[in-house]
């Protein structure tokens, strides 16, 4: 039993029993808020839909994998593992195909070989950029976004850097 | 911008297929795919449900006022204009909190709450443009701000790794470096914006 699993459990009963002493309608309040919770996954869907699809037929075209292999060279170059190549592109995208391909480099080169490391990094402070943008804005239907994925692609790009550069020095 | 990236991954994935002659594949994942979507979205339906259950709760009994109270002096200085103890403030802490805490996916319908409070509350004339608090929370979270990645850390231990958790300190100062650059292209991007107006 870790700390974790402690945490979510302790949350529930915490937050119900502090509701129930300060006189809260708990289990009204409770169903309300799921019933909230149903209208957002009705607004946030559509766009959801929309990005699951199209990056599954982006995968299927093999278009990652060509775009990784052209892209290997520079990589290399710049002393970025290239097996993460194709993690790094996929993971703005998609969680569940980031994480297979995170499989797939521990399968091949291990865990606590160069490249493994460096995925292991990228994966654990990184988020599905694409993904949360289009769920957040979608709540709020703002087509306009200004400068938000500058900002947040120029944070994986920054993320894929540090990351190699950390794992370079400290491990 | 949706637009374009979804038209974009589309062109991309139809021309890719035709020169690798993996037409059929591209054929089956758009059939495919659509239901696992909608897979996808019954399981975050799940979660989205739960959270915004015990949001409620945590919200109607007055504890998530004590929590933002808490964080208010950090985060007042990332979200100018946003009244304090409002409950803009209150979802903004909670999705935090959850992020740092990596609690199941429980920063995604606080954080979709947050939007939605910053909206109300800032009640711009142009409502298709997105505010810069609302850019801000949205960037925020496509930095990682989990303390422990439990995922890397699991899948390592199933691989065989001598030393899991070795990577943390990495992590960290991934994320921080990440986060760090993230809201400075923010700031500066912001501040480029209100020069050309003038």
């Amino acid at each position: 039993m870790s700390f974790s699993d402690f945490m979510i459990p302790a949350m529930f009963a915490g937050v119900l029993l502090y509701g129930l002493f300060r006189g809260t309608d708990v289990f009204g309040e409770f169903t309300e808020g799921v019933r909230e919770g149903l209208r957002t996954v009705y607004d946030v869907f559509p766009s959801l839909f929309c990005l699951v699809v199209t990056v599954a037929a982006f995968r299927a075209s093999g278009g990652t994998q060509l775009v990784t292999g052209l892209l290997a060279p520079l990589l290399d170059a710049a002393g970025f593992p290239p097996e993460c190549g194709e993690l790094m592109l996929l993971r703005p995208f998609s969680g569940s195909g980031a994480t297979a391909i995170y499989e797939q480099i521990l399968r091949s080169s291990g865990p606590d070989s160069r490249a493994g490391r460096v995925a292991s990094v990228i994966l654990g402070s990184s988020e599905t950029t694409f993904y949360t943008m289009s769920v957040y804005f979608a709540a709020v239907k703002a087509k306009k976004t200004r400068y938000a994925l500058a900002a947040a692609l120029l944070g994986d790009i920054v993320c894929a850097a540090v990351s190699t550069a950390a794992v370079n020095i400290l491990l | 911008m949706m637009k374009y990236i979804m038209t974009g991954l589309v062109a991309a994935a139809f021309v890719f297929a035709a020169l690798t002659g993996r037409m059929e594949e591209l054929s089956t994942s758009f059939l495919e795919e659509c239901g696992n979507a909608v897979q996808l979205a019954i399981t975050l339906t799940g979660v989205i449900v739960l959270w915004s259950g015990l949001m409620r709760v945590a919200q109607s009994s007055g504890l998530t006022e004590k929590l933002a109270a808490l964080a208010a002096p950090v985060l007042s200085k990332l979200f100018g204009g946003l009244k304090r103890g409002g409950k803009a403030m209150q979802y903004i802490t909670l999705n935090i909190t959850a992020n740092i805490l990596g609690l199941g996916n429980a920063s995604t319908p606080f954080g979709i709450a947050a939007m939605r409070e910053i909206e109300r509350e800032e009640r711009s004339p142009d409502p298709q443009t997105a505010s810069a608090n609302m850019i801000t929370l949205t960037v925020m979270n496509t930095a990682s701000l989990q303390l422990i990645p439990t995922t890397a850390a699991a899948l390592r231990l199933k691989y065989g790794s001598a030393a899991p958790m070795e990577i943390l300190p990495c992590v960290w100062i991934s994320s921080v470096c990440t986060l760090a650059a993230a809201l400075t292209c923010c700031a500066v991007c912001r501040r480029a914006e209100r020069r050309r107006r003038l």
